[in-house]
Order: structure tokens, then C-alpha cells, then sequence
């Protein structure tokens, strides 16, 4: 069991860089949605036996997350008739090596946690940390709007990950609950977006400095 | 009877100048005979450390001196022999290049201050090596620093060359500061001035890590470890090329005995040591090749080389550390070996690339690579003699750069945990950042190479370049042959390193045994003739077909543009360019570029330099700071004598209350 | 007599099957293309021809432009002998070995690099420009991946490194050699300039790197070029097929075909990747050649964690 979830966790991680380094938005998207689909599957590894309504869980996730969401994304992305992320604050290069220091730090930092016996070995506290670092990046540092929606797609995976600690107590209880905020997260971001990109003509987010006064 | 020898050596080479201050200056003579002398006693010290490494043991000598706590006290080991080789040879082939290049008849006013520096810096520097007392430790350090400032100062009459003085002797001073600091909390806890072995105990905590910080802030000043090496540069570069070589190639490693010596005195070594000296070596040897691959200046770039080369020193040194802290020998064979075998080898090819650098300048009468070009067919043993020096430097089979690297990174495997040894994983990651060393290094001395000696000349300078002389061109036909002997042949040398390895680490008592074990070195001979001898044999080929085949001469392809100029070249600003760009954060290039283009182009010009940042935004702001802060107190220097006796009047009154 | 046999076969399979990798690359993108391409054995007729054919030396060029082939054929040469392609041997084995290949590879861009520069013309000077730079960043990409197999097999030589028990290792330490595959693949590509990094097939001289630094060469030395590429191809391929595929049947008439097809796969796949994917921006190289670094990083660190 765990020798089929490192490397998927391995894999998930390898996409986050993909997700930091690559500029085209589509790219950025299909990362993302694969590492939905990856992390959906992961709870049929974690616990062998979930049942009916864990099988009904991971499917819904999967739908969501794969190919539900992205597939929205990609509409918006036509509508606002964009391509590209301009030149992010922080560009590609750093931003590659500051994830890679974040993931680092996760590793080391989650070798000091108490965790419980049989969750020490593994990478799913680190993969998660990282994987909120990235997706916090990603928010913080790209202009565009629909990079900032990935980048928090990004920050609820990594919470989707760590949740996968606490099945066996509370059972998806952490998974449901961080599908409907993404549900509704997303659903609000599109329609911002939407008004941004009529408001303005654009949806690069340093327009909204106008909108101070 | 070695030490006898190299006293010998020391003397002539001290007094060699002298002769050529009575005589004449616009006559010969007094150089041949200076020459002569130092070339003797080169010779002669040479012949010590000769006769100590076939077997003789270590006669101490120990003579009384006035001066209190001092004794003259001398004596040979492994570590202290290594050193002496690159002086001594060094020494004597930058005399014979000194013929020609700094003819008394060309350079009347400055000629004979020169060489009589030149022999004092010499013999202050293998005083210093084989002093076994701190006193003695530090004339001969001293005399070193201020040869070395002179030599620097050589043509005092330009502005540049006195600057870059100033700096180098505020360094230098600096850490002369920091000796005197050094010696004494170790006179504090040895006893005595002697520069013995300290019993276990005899440290506490504090005073050994302020003695380790001294002795790091002070030899790194001297070996140039970043971000101490802000007077290096300048220093290098403005000096005449025989005096960069023995400065790049030699002195620069009297920091490295220093360190060598001191932590070899200690009677344990903490972890931390170690790791901190391996991390300022990778980043003095990756920053040091980045800073090198953005200058233009030929002379300036090989300075930072040498920084580079001083960090992977460095790095063999911090891995021995670590290995005698957590009591692996094969790391410290490994490590120190290679950080020895290193010292020689930088002293060979760096010499090398000085002195062929030198012949350039000599040739052409300027140091600007974007000026140069196409030398190689106008002097094409000096392009020879610096082709060899830059694959040496690289760190390329079949030369001597291969041998010592492969030590160090044989070394930074080891660290992994092969086999069941437990490991020190950190320490393996540099490695990698050797290789990244090594492809830099690859990068910055192809264009190097490219610039000013393959295509076609840039300026008059370069078209009108004549070869050298043999005074010349015997000195670096002589590196080249020492770097293919080292590089082919290591065996020879792995005795004299295992003697220095041994005097490192007092409970190493087989080094050399330990050596031959752990690196291959029939191996590397047997790779590098295979090498050489298909080399030969490719071309020989090659050249049968050639012969037998049409072959045509025409101009080369410039898709169809039928009147290139050499100004359509490749620059070596502009081969730089991805590479500067990538480093930006470290280098921070000045760039001067037109901005825009207006509707009509007119003339404009585009102009980049690397300067360094150390220097020109922490150093110079720091001190002109301390200036601003010490120019309130200049309102006590009235000049006035009343004002002077009135301060000594105060100063007087002061000493009586307080008694 | 076992053992000479063995390097006989070694020496033949490399110095023959090289130039066919090229060729099988040129039919998977034609394929792709709707195309029938070249024939199989194109690379080899072109060998034939350019070794018959008469050269033109520019001018400007010294002893250097005729030496940067001779070095490039040579060094790619004796890192083959240094490869265990099958049964963990190699003609030529000793601790170290590994340094010395990746510092011969050096040796042959030094002075391919230097060849470049010695036409004198800016196109050449360009080519060899990008080829250092990104050999800068490909370097520490290999030598972390080569931390990852010292440390599981314990040993410092390649014959030992890619040994017998890397299967083993495979089911223990899967992630980390995972990812030093797709590191060592990346660095493949940079190296022999495929796309990503490099179009061998534009030769629009803006584009290219290594197509560009051999513009000027022509006849016999840039067949020597050919060869030598083709020989840089398979020494790089060879590793990742035997990181790869780590068989070892016993039967040396199994191993060598596994391994032979395993090396035309490894064409196919790059030939795949070269259809499916675009050359990168040039800006945008470094940062794909520090992510590859990034991945084997990430290899040794999950092994020493």
C-alpha cells in the first residue's frame, strides 16, 4: 500500500513544479487537474475498505476536481480571450527554486510534528505542506486572475491531502467539507472574473489598484 | 640538513636584489645578476625540499633571538614542504620570465624595486612556512604582505595600480590584525610562542571558536575566500603578470597553509567548523567562477579564478575537517589530499595562464579581451601555452585539474554512507556544486580562449602582435611540461601528498598507503595515454584523409554577406550574457544601453561591466561611513604646536590622578 | 577469453548500432509527420558520403577548428568503453570511472565550443554561447542523479552503479530512481540537443545550438562531427536504459537483444517527444534544466530524509 503512495504523492509534487514553472495557462490547468485526479484516487490506497459512500466520495472528487472545474476554467479563459501569464512579480526561475525550498522546509518540518505511528514514514504531511506553499504562491505572486483561482485549486488540494490523515476518524468529513468551499470558491471566482474582464477589458489583477479610491 | 638548505635558499633569495640596487639602471647587468641569484637560490631551495622527501628526517633548528618570547625556530614537516615547492618554482620561473618582460632598459624607475622585491617576497614566504614560532610566524608574514604591497605598487605613476595598493594593504593589514589577536590566545593557552601541537583541554569553548573565527577572518583575507576577497581583483590585475602569477599562484595559498597549520594545531574539531569552512568554499568557488565568466579584463578574470580555485581548496579542506571530527580517515585522505594536491596544481596552471597572459600583453600593450583576437595565429606558442593552462583549469583529463578534483569529489562520495560506513549526507550535495564549477569554469575559459586567440583581431593591437621571447616562452613551455606530468603521472606524486597528509592529522600515520588505495591512479595514467594515443591517432587519420581529399580555403559562411568584419564576432560580453543574466542576483552587471530607438537610428553604443559587488556596495559604503564618523574628531588637529603641548599637558595631568 | 569476448561485442554494439538511433528517430517523426521519411540506414550512408567527399576550411581557422572533431569522436569513444550495457560490465571499470566520462564529455565540448569560436563568425559564436550555458545546468542535474545511485548501490563505479541489483532497488527506492530517470531524460535531451532544447532540422541559424557551433565544418571532420554526436547520443542512452531496464538474464544472447531493443524504444521515445512537443523559448531552457535538477534533488533527499 505505501509502495504505491509515495510515488503517486511523488508524482503530485513533480506537478506542482509543473504548475510553477510552466506560463501557458492551459498547461497550468491540465497540471492541476491532474493532480485532482491523482488525489482523488489516493483515499481507495490510504483505507482498503471505505464502502458505498467512499466510492460515491472519491468519484464526485474526481469529477470535480478533474474535470468539472478545469473545464470552467478553460471557458473563462476563452471568454477573457487570454492565453499567457504575463511576467509574474516573481519570475519563473525563482519562483521554481522558492517552491523548492518550501518543499524542502515542509520535509524538514514534518520530520519535528507528532504525528501518529503509522503516518511518520510517509509523504503526506510534506506533500501536503508543500503543496499549500505552491498553491500560496501561486496566488501571491501572478497577475492574472484565473492564475490565482489555480493557485488556490492548488492550496485545497493541499488540504485535501492532509485530510487524508484523519479518514479513519472522521470519516471525508474534511474531504466534503473542502470540496464545497472549493465548489463555492470557484463558482464566485468565475463570476468576478467575468466583471473584471467586462469592467476592464483585462483580467490582470493590477487594475484592481483603481479601484481603491 | 633540508632546512639547512632551504635557510640557504631563503638568504640568497632575500639578499638577491641587492646587487642590481648598486648597479646601474640603464644597463643589464645588475637584472642578470639578480636573476642569477634568485634563479640560485630558487635552486637551492628547491634542493632542501628535495632531499627531505627522498626520506630524511626533520632536523629542527633552533637558534635564540633577542626579541622576548621569540626563538628562531625552524624545522621541515610534510605540510610545510608541500607549501615550499610552489614558491620556490614559481619564484624561479617568474626571475627568468622577468628577463624579458620587465627589462631594466625598458623600465628604469621601477626595475630594480621589482626584484629586490621579488627575492623578499620569496624568502618571506618560506620563512613563514617553516617557522615553528609565532614570532618568526609573523615577520615572515609581514615581510610577505609588504614585498607583496610594494610588487603590487610596481607602476606607482597610474592611478588604478595605487587604488588597487591601497586596498590590498588595508586588507592585509586587516588581517595582520587578526594574527596578532590569534597568536596570542594561543600563547594564552600553550604557554609559549610555539607553534606546537595544543594538549587537549587547553581550549575552552570560547577561546577555540574565537580562535577559528580569527584564523578563518584572517587567512581568508590573505587566500582571497569570499566575501574577503575584495582587494584580489585589483590587486591582480594591476600588478606586472610574473608578480600576478607568484601572487595568484602563491601567496594566495600562504592563507591556506595558515589555515592548514592552525587546524592542525587543534587538539579536536567541532562539527560545525568543518561544515562552515565547506560552505564558504562552494560559495567562493561557484560566485568566483560566476564573477570571472562576467569580466572583460583579461588579467581581472583570472584573479577571480583564483578565488575559485582557492574555494575548491577550500571545500577539501572543510571535508578533511569534517572527516577528523567524525573520525573517517578516508575522508580526510580523500579531502586533504585533493585540497594539497590542488595548491600544486593551481600553482602550475594559474602561473601558466599569468605568464602566457602576460606574453598576450606584452605582445599587444593591452589587457582588454574585446580588443584582442585572432592572436593565436601571430603567436601561437603563447596560444598554446594558455590552450593547456585553460583545459588544466577546467579540470579536464589528461591534466593535472582532473587529479586533484577527482580526490575531492571521490571524497564528497565517500560521505554518502558507501557500503556500511554511516554518512554525512549533507556534505555530498557539494559535489554537484563542483560540477557546476567545472561547467562554469568551461564556459569562462572557452570564450576566454576564443576571444583573444581564436577568429580575427578586433583592433590594431591585435594585428599587430608579435610572439614573445624565450626568456619568455621557457617558463611556460616548463608549466606546461610540470601540468602534463602531474596529470599523467599522479603516482609520483602521491608520497609527498601522503607526507602532508600524515603532518595534518597527527593519528594518521599511513596516509599514503590509505591514498594509493582509494584512488585509482594507474588508472588515470592508463586513461590518459589511452586518451593522448588515440588523440594522435584520430588526427594522424584525419590527416591522411585530409591529404589525400580536395581541400579548398575560402572565407567563413556569413549566410551570404559578402564583407564581414571582425566586429561581427562574437564578443566575450555577449557569450557571457545568458551566463551573467542567470547569476544577475550575485553580480549585479552595470549596463549602459541605449533606451528606445528613435525614428531615425543615430549613432549610440552599448557598454556592460561586472564590478564587484562586495567592494562597491559594502566595503566602500562602510568605510566611507567610518571616514564621515572619524572626521569629527579631526577638529583636535589644529596643527597648531600650542594645541599638541596642551594634549600632553591633559595627557600628563590624567596619568598622575589616576595613580 | 569470456571477458574478451564480451568487449568485442560491447565495442561492436556501440560503434554500430549509434548511428542507427539517429535514423530510427528520423522515421518515428516522420511517422508522426504522415511522412515515409528517410531510410533506416540514411545515417550511415551519410557517414560514407562525407568521408569521401572534399572539405573547405575557412581562412580564419587555426589547428583548433581541425581538432574539435578529432577530440569530440575521441572522448564520446572512451566513454563508451565505460558503460556496462549489459551484465554490469564494462570494458574499462574502476572507482571513479563516472568522473572521468562526465569530464571527457567536457573535454569534447571544450573544444567543439572553442572549434565554434575559432571561424570567427557570430553565428558559431552564439551556438557555442547557449552550449556551455545550459551544459552549466545539466551537470549538477546528472551528478545529483549519480548521488541517488552511489548511495543505493553503494558503489563509486558505473558498472557498479548500474549493476545487477538495481532491481532490487527499484521495488525499495522506486520514487527516487523514478525520478532520476525523468532528471537523466531532460538531461539527455539538453545534451545531445533534441527538442526541447534544440531543433536539430531548422538549421535557421537563430534556433539552433548544436547545428550552429558545426555550421562551418564540411567533408571528412564533420563526419567525424556525426559520428561523434551519434556516439554522445548512445553513451547517454545507454545509462538510461540501463537505469531503466535493469535485466540481467544470465544468457548474454538474451541480454544484448533486450538491451538493443531497449535502446531503439528509447529512440522511438525521443523521437515521440520531438513530434509532440515544441521547442522551448530560450528563456525558458534554464528554467527546465533547474527543474530536472530540482527532481533528482528531490531523489537524494527522499533517500537520505
Amino acid at each position: 500500500m505505501v509502495q504505491v503512495l509515495d510515488p503517486l504523492l511523488i508524482v503530485a509534487l513533480a506537478l506542482n513544479f509543473v504548475a510553477l514553472g510552466v506560463s501557458r495557462i492551459r498547461g497550468v490547468i491540465n497540471a492541476v487537474a491532474l493532480q485532482g485526479i491523482l488525489l482523488g484516487i489516493l483515499p481507495l490506497f490510504v483505507h482498503p475498505d471505505i464502502g458505498l459512500r467512499g466510492i460515491l466520495l472519491v468519484v464526485v472528487a474526481i469529477g470535480l476536481k478533474g474535470f468539472a472545474i478545469p473545464a470552467f476554467l478553460v471557458h473563462a479563459m476563452r471568454e477573457a480571450n487570454i492565453q499567457h501569464e504575463v511576467k509574474p512579480v516573481v519570475n519563473y526561475m525563482s519562483s521554481l527554486l522558492l517552491g523548492a525550498v518550501g518543499t524542502g522546509l515542509a520535509m524538514v518540518f514534518s520530520s519535528t510534528l507528532p504525528l501518529a505511528e503509522e503516518h511518520t514514514g510517509l509523504l503526506i504531511v510534506p506533500a501536503s505542506l508543500s503543496t499549500v506553499w505552491t498553491g500560496f504562491l501561486m496566488l501571491t505572486t501572478r497577475q492574472k486572475a484565473i492564475m490565482q483561482v489555480l493557485g488556490y485549486l492548488l492550496l485545497e488540494n493541499g488540504i485535501f491531502v492532509f485530510g487524508l490523515l484523519l479518514l479513519e476518524a472522521m470519516p471525508f468529513l474534511v474531504e466534503i467539507g473542502v470540496l464545497l468551499d472549493l465548489f463555492t470558491g470557484v463558482f464566485v471566482m468565475g463570476i468576478i472574473i467575468h466583471h473584471i474582464s467586462r469592467e476592464f477589458a483585462s483580467i490582470s489583477t493590477e487594475h484592481l489598484t483603481e479601484l481603491k479610491e | 640538513m633540508s632546512e639547512l638548505f632551504v635557510l640557504l635558499g631563503i638568504v640568497l633569495a632575500a639578499t638577491s636584489g641587492i646587487p642590481g640596487l648598486l648597479m646601474g639602471r640603464s644597463c643589464m647587468t645588475g637584472q642578470w645578476v639578480t636573476t642569477l641569484l634568485a634563479v640560485l637560490g630558487a635552486g637551492v631551495g628547491l634542493a632542501g625540499v628535495g632531499i627531505f622527501w627522498t626520506g630524511a628526517a626533520s632536523q629542527p633548528i633552533v637558534l635564540p633571538w633577542p626579541i622576548p618570547g621569540a626563538e628562531f625556530s625552524v624545522a621541515l614537516d610534510g605540510l610545510s614542504a608541500i607549501f615550499l615547492l610552489p614558491i620556490f618554482l614559481v619564484s624561479l620561473l617568474g626571475s627568468i620570465y622577468g628577463l624579458a618582460y620587465w627589462k631594466q632598459t625598458e623600465h628604469q624607475e621601477n626595475g630594480r624595486k621589482l626584484r629586490l622585491f621579488y627575492g623578499t617576497l620569496t624568502a618571506g614566504m618560506a620563512m613563514l612556512v617553516i617557522a615553528r614560532n609565532s614570532i618568526l610566524f609573523l615577520f615572515g608574514w609581514e615581510i610577505m604582505a609588504l614585498s607583496a604591497f610594494f610588487l603590487v605598487t610596481t607602476e606607482d605613476d597610474k592611478q588604478d595600480v595605487r587604488e588597487a595598493g591601497w586596498i590590498y594593504l588595508v586588507a592585509t593589514h586587516m588581517a595582520t590584525l587578526c594574527l596578532f589577536a590569534l597568536f596570542g590566545l594561543l600563547r594564552a593557552a600553550n604557554g609559549s610562542f610555539a607553534l606546537t601541537p595544543l594538549a587537549e583541554g587547553s581550549l575552552t569553548s570560547g577561546t577555540a571558536t574565537a580562535v577559528f573565527v580569527l584564523s578563518l577572518v584572517a587567512f581568508g583575507f590573505k587566500a582571497g575566500i569570499m566575501p574577503l576577497h575584495v582587494w584580489l581583483p585589483g590587486a591582480h590585475s594591476m600588478a606586472p603578470s610574473h608578480v600576478s602569477a607568484i601572487l595568484s599562484g602563491v601567496i594566495l595559498k600562504m592563507g591556506i597553509y595558515g589555515l592548514a597549520r592552525i587546524t592542525s594545531l587543534m587538539p579536536s574539531l567541532p562539527l560545525e567548523w568543518g561544515e562552515i569552512v565547506l560552505i564558504l568554499g562552494v560559495i567562493s568557488g561557484v560566485l568566483g567562477v560566476a564573477f570571472a565568466v562576467g569580466q572583460h579584463d583579461l588579467k581581472r578574470l583570472l584573479a577571480y579564478h583564483s578565488i575559485e580555485n582557492i574555494g575548491i581548496i577550500v571545500m577539501g579542506l572543510g571535508l578533511a575537517m569534517i572527516g577528523r571530527s567524525l573520525g573517517r580517515p578516508a575522508w580526510i585522505v580523500l579531502g586533504l589530499g585533493g585540497s594539497l594536491l590542488h595548491v600544486w596544481n593551481h600553482a602550475l596552471f594559474k602561473s601558466l595562464l599569468f605568464l602566457s597572459a602576460g606574453s598576450v600583453i606584452h605582445g599587444t600593450h593591452t589587457r582588454e579581451i574585446d580588443h584582442l583576437g585572432g592572436l593565436a595565429k601571430r603567436m601561437p606558442w603563447t596560444a598554446l601555452g594558455f590552450l593547456v593552462g585553460a583545459v588544466a583549469i577546467c579540470g579536464l583529463p589528461p591534466l593535472n585539474g582532473f587529479v586533484s578534483e577527482f580526490l575531492i569529489y571521490l571524497g564528497l562520495f565517500e560521505t554518502l554512507g558507501i557500503g556500511k560506513e554511516p554518512s554525512f549526507a549533507g556534505a555530498a550535495f557539494a559535489a554537484p556544486a563542483l560540477a557546476l564549477i567545472g561547467a562554469l569554469a568551461v564556459a569562462c575559459f572557452v570564450k576566454v580562449y576564443g576571444a583573444v586567440f581564436l577568429g580575427t583581431a578586433r583592433s590594431d593591437h591585435a594585428r599587430h602582435a608579435h610572439e614573445s621571447p624565450r626568456a619568455m616562452l621557457g617558463p611556460i613551455a616548463v608549466l606546461v611540461a610540470c601540468c602534463l606530468l602531474i596529470g599523467l603521472a599522479p603516482l609520483l606524486v602521491t608520497p609527498i601528498i601522503g607526507k602532508g597528509v600524515s603532518a595534518w592529522a597527527a593519528g594518521l600515520k599511513d596516509a599514503s598507503p590509505q591514498l594509493s588505495n582509494l584512488a585509482p591512479f594507474e588508472w588515470i595514467t592508463f586513461m590518459g595515454l589511452v586518451l593522448i594515443g588515440a588523440l594522435l591517432a584520430t588526427s594522424a587519420l584525419l590527416w591522411l584523409r585530409l591529404h589525400t581529399s580536395v581541400v579548398q580555403k575560402g572565407s567563413t559562411w556569413g549566410c551570404g554577406y559578402v564583407a564581414p568584419t571582425p566586429r561581427m564576432q562574437y564578443t566575450s560580453s555577449a557569450f557571457a550574457q545568458m551566463l551573467v543574466g542567470l547569476f544577475s542576483w550575485a553580480l549585479r552587471p552595470h549596463v549602459h544601453a541605449p533606451k528606445g530607438m528613435p525614428m531615425f537610428p543615430q549613432k549610440t553604443d552599448f557598454h556592460s561591466e561586472v564590478p564587484d559587488p562586495v567592494l562597491d556596495e559594502v566595503v566602500m559604503p562602510v568605510f566611507r561611513f567610518g571616514g564621515s564618523l572619524f572626521s569629527w574628531f579631526r577638529v583636535f588637529q589644529q596643527g597648531s604646536i600650542q594645541a599638541y603641548l596642551f594634549y600632553i599637558f591633559i595627557a600628563l595631568i590624567g596619568l598622575l590622578l589616576w595613580r | 577469453m569470456d571477458a574478451a569476448i564480451h568487449n568485442t561485442i560491447h565495442v561492436l554494439v556501440a560503434l554500430t548500432l549509434s548511428p542507427l538511433l539517429l535514423g530510427v528517430i528520423a522515421k518515428t517523426k516522420a511517422f508522426f509527420a504522415g511522412r515515409i521519411g528517410p531510410p533506416l540506414l540514411q545515417p550511415y550512408y551519410d557517414l560514407v558520403k562525407l568521408l569521401r567527399k572534399g572539405s573547405v576550411f575557412s581562412t580564419t581557422t587555426t589547428w583548433v577548428f581541425r581538432a574539435g572533431p578529432v577530440v569530440a569522436l575521441v572522448t564520446a569513444a572512451i566513454a563508451v568503453l565505460l558503460i556496462p550495457l549489459v551484465s554490469a560490465r564494462a570494458p574499462i571499470s574502476f572507482t571513479g570511472d563516472v568522473i572521468l566520462l562526465a569530464y571527457l564529455l567536457g573535454l569534447g565540448r571544450f573544444f567543439t565550443a572553442s572549434a565554434a569560436l575559432d571561424t570567427g563568425s557570430s553565428f558559431e559564436g552564439m551556438g557555442a554561447a547557449r552550449e556551455v550555458t545550459f551544459a552549466c545546468l545539466a551537470e549538477p542535474a546528472f551528478f545529483l542523479g549519480l548521488l541517488v545511485l552511489a548511495k543505493l548501490s553503494g558503489s563509486l563505479q558505473l558498472a557498479g552503479m548500474l549493476g545487477g541489483s538495481l532491481g532490487v532497488y527499484w521495488s525499495t527506492a522506486g520514487a527516487s530512481l523514478a525520478l532520476v530517470l525523468l532528471s537523466w531524460f531532460v538531461v539527455l535531451l539538453a545534451e545531445n540537443s533534441r527538442i526541447p532544447f534544440d531543433d536539430p532540422n531548422t538549421h535557421l541559424e537563430l534556433t539552433m545550438i548544436h547545428e550552429v557551433m558545426v555550421l562551418d565544418h564540411s567533408g571528412p571532420a564533420f563526419g567525424l562531427i556525426l559520428y561523434g554526436a551519434a556516439l554522445k547520443l548512445f553513451v547517454f542512452g545507454a545509462l538510461i536504459v540501463r537505469l531503466a531496464l535493469p535485466v540481467s538474464t544470465g544468457f548474454s544472447w538474451l541480454d544484448w537483444p533486450i538491451f538493443i531493443g531497449g535502446m531503439l524504444a528509447l529512440a522511438v521515445a525521443i523521437g515521440v517527444v520531438e513530434s509532440t512537443m515544441a521547442r522551448l523559448r530560450l528563456t525558458h531552457i534554464p528554467v527546465l534544466l533547474v527543474a530536472a535538477c530540482l527532481l533528482s534533488a528531490f531523489g537524494i533527499i527522499l533517500l537520505v530524509r
